[in-house]
């Protein structure tokens, strides 16, 4: 089984300034194991011959040609916005941001 | 943020324990008419969030695809820089937890750039002559830009007791394309103007290629300054990163700044940190910001929303015949053909007014005259009312129409100055601003000459120097008749009329 320590859910939790109680990192930390046991397994049927895959499709340059398009009304934008103020997106200030 | 005083070093004496090494990241927004992944407009100063879709908002089941022509861009840039073109490439997410991107991922380009090893040639004036030298390039890569935030409460103060931020994606996905440098060493003291001489030179080829109009005072190009100090004798020091460094002359102070901050550092035997500064353009000095990420934390993978892109070799050449001539060629071959100095030359650059002065040439004006109107008058105008040269309002055909009618006698140096005031205060045309001012040159001899006649009569002790032979009392006299035309007379022809009208040799 692989291991998620503690440490590594707790610097995971500092990068998305998330403060976690000591059950909570414990609790993480087992199911994010749990999730890499489950994409690990993926290596028992990939052997050597099969490259890393993140396309399965072999497609390339998919483009679109250069013309602007009117996207979303605002008032559509702003109806879908958790909170909204001034015509913006309103967030909590990020702490260690200036 | 507390702002405090770095101690430093004086410069000269930081070169001479110290060898600078650089490194710069530039960020360009390139100038296509939608953005990156969509087709949201991408145009400059609209009003918060109108020019957003679900996909540059990060709406589930919004899927992004690559706009062609930062695709193109990207390649003639490199290809700009002698790049290598990658026949394969992905983008990669950047996950990092942020409300600039919404998706909470930036989409970029990590282990496969689109171009690598390249290089671009930089002059440095120094005391002995132009100085030339190589940047290696490692890297450049597409990726979006993020949105804007602004910071309502806290120490902006804006709102009392507020502590939040308000998120304008306007310009989230708007194509960027980063360019890296290896280490630049062996500058010693000429590094800080090196690093201005390379930013510069890269922004007027992404000028010539038209792939941006680079407008560092809207924020399309964004340097990131990386600077370290290696003792006599070591190969490295540590580096600092000063993050969005935003104009030409900032690069340079940015860069002087560092070293002397770092050698202050250094000489007190202390170690300098690796860290993300900022830079202040009211100090010129340095702040330490927040403690970076390291690569991994931004747990970079394959973007799988998008397909590979992969060039071909027939692509390639094809946009590699459409690079126009480098701009520090097009300088060398237009200096020879105008016969202008180096100074010259320079001034012209310094002032931004090359492109608008060949202009002005090949709309038929001499090129002296079309030097000075461009580097004295306008630049004056322009410098007055806070905008670029380019957007001042005057054109080629605006000169050339004013030009002629110098040359026919029909205004004066002096009108043609009114008349271009009137061009930029959107009176209309040259001939409108013409007739709506009613400039025109007093030239009919007759009410010249009366005009002679009563300055002379009202300085009599003057007319009696001039016809006792002191030409250069003249002055006085055209001066007075100048006054009384309201400017709109030919001086020349005021002094031949008057000399003449006293019988006296000019």
């Amino acid at each position: 089984m692989a291991q998620i320590s503690r440490e590594e859910v707790q610097h995971l939790a500092h990068l998305a300034r998330l403060e976690l109680t000591d059950e909570e990192t414990a609790h993480y930390a087992e199911q994010l194991s749990a999730i890499v046991d489950a994409v690990a397994r993926v290596s028992d049927v990939a052997a050597q011959d099969i490259p890393p895959t993140s396309h399965p499709i072999p497609v390339t340059n998919v483009f679109r040609e250069d013309v602007a398009k009117p996207g979303l009304p605002r008032d559509e934008v702003a109806a879908a916005a958790p909170s909204w103020e001034d015509d913006r997106f309103k967030v909590p200030r990020i702490l260690g941001e200036d | 943020m507390s702002s405090t005083t770095n101690t430093r070093m004086a410069f000269d004496q930081a070169l001479e324990r110290f060898e600078p090494v650089l490194g710069l990241e530039t960020h360009v927004e390139l100038g296509t008419a939608s953005k990156m992944f969509c087709s949201c407009a991408t145009e400059f100063g609209q009003d918060p969030n109108t020019q957003v879709c679900p996909v540059c908002l990060g709406l589930p089941g919004s899927l992004p695809v690559v706009n062609a022509v930062a695709v193109e861009s990207t390649i003639r840039m490199g290809l700009a820089l002698h790049c290598d073109i990658a026949s394969w490439c992905r983008f990669a997410r950047k996950n990092y937890f942020y409300p600039d991107m919404p998706k909470d991922y930036q989409v970029s380009q990590y282990d496969e750039p689109l171009c690598t090893n390249g290089y671009l040639d930089v002059t440095v004036a120094t005391d002995d002559g132009p100085r030339e030298f190589r940047v290696e390039i490692e890297r450049v890569h597409m990726e979006e830009d993020t949105g804007k935030l602004t910071h309502a409460g806290g120490d902006t103060g804006r709102i009392h007791g507020a502590d939040y931020s308000l998120v304008d994606y306007n310009r989230a996905g708007i194509p960027l394309i980063e360019i890296v440098t290896k280490p630049i060493v062996g500058t010693g003291a000429l590094a800080p103007l090196v690093a201005r001489a390379y930013v510069t030179e890269l922004r007027d080829l992404m000028r010539s290629l038209g792939v941006s109009d680079v407008r560092m005072d809207q924020g399309s190009l964004r340097c990131d300054v990386n600077v370290s100090l290696a003792p006599a004798g070591e190969p490295w020091g540590t580096r600092s990163e000063t993050k969005n460094v935003n104009s030409l002359r900032s690069v340079e102070r940015a860069v002087r700044s560092e070293i002397e901050r770092q050698a202050a550092v250094l000489a007190d035997g202390g170690r300098v940190i690796q860290e993300t500064r900022h830079f202040h353009e009211d100090t010129g000095e340095t702040t330490p910001g927040r403690s970076k990420e390291h690569a991994e934390d931004y747990r970079y993978f394959p973007e799988p929303d998008l397909v590979p892109v992969a060039p071909s070799a027939e692509w390639v050449e094809e946009l590699r015949g459409t690079l126009p001539e480098v701009p520090s060629v097009r300088r060398a071959r237009l200096q020879e053909q105008w016969g202008i100095s180096d100074l010259e030359m320079q001034t012209l650059v310094n002032a931004e007014a090359l492109d608008l002065v060949e202009e002005t040439i090949a709309a038929g004006v001499d090129q002296a005259a079309a030097r000075k109107w461009w580097t004295g008058e306008f630049t004056r105008m322009a410098n007055e009312q806070g905008v670029a040269l380019a957007d001042l309002g005057i054109t080629s055909s605006h000169i050339s129409r004013v030009e002629s009618l110098i040359a026919d006698g029909s205004l004066t140096d002096k009108l043609a100055r009114q008349v271009f005031e009137g061009v930029v205060a959107g009176e209309g045309d040259v001939d409108a601003v013409i007739a709506g001012r009613g400039l025109v040159v007093v030239g009919d001899d007759s009410t010249l000459l009366a005009a002679i006649e009563t300055a002379l009569a009202e300085q009599p002790d003057v007319a009696e120097k001039i016809r006792g032979g002191k030409v250069q009392a003249a002055g006085a006299i055209v001066g007075a008749v100048m006054k009384a035309t309201k400017g709109q007379a030919d001086a020349a022809k005021v002094r031949a009329l008057l000399l003449a009208h006293l019988g006296v040799e000019g």
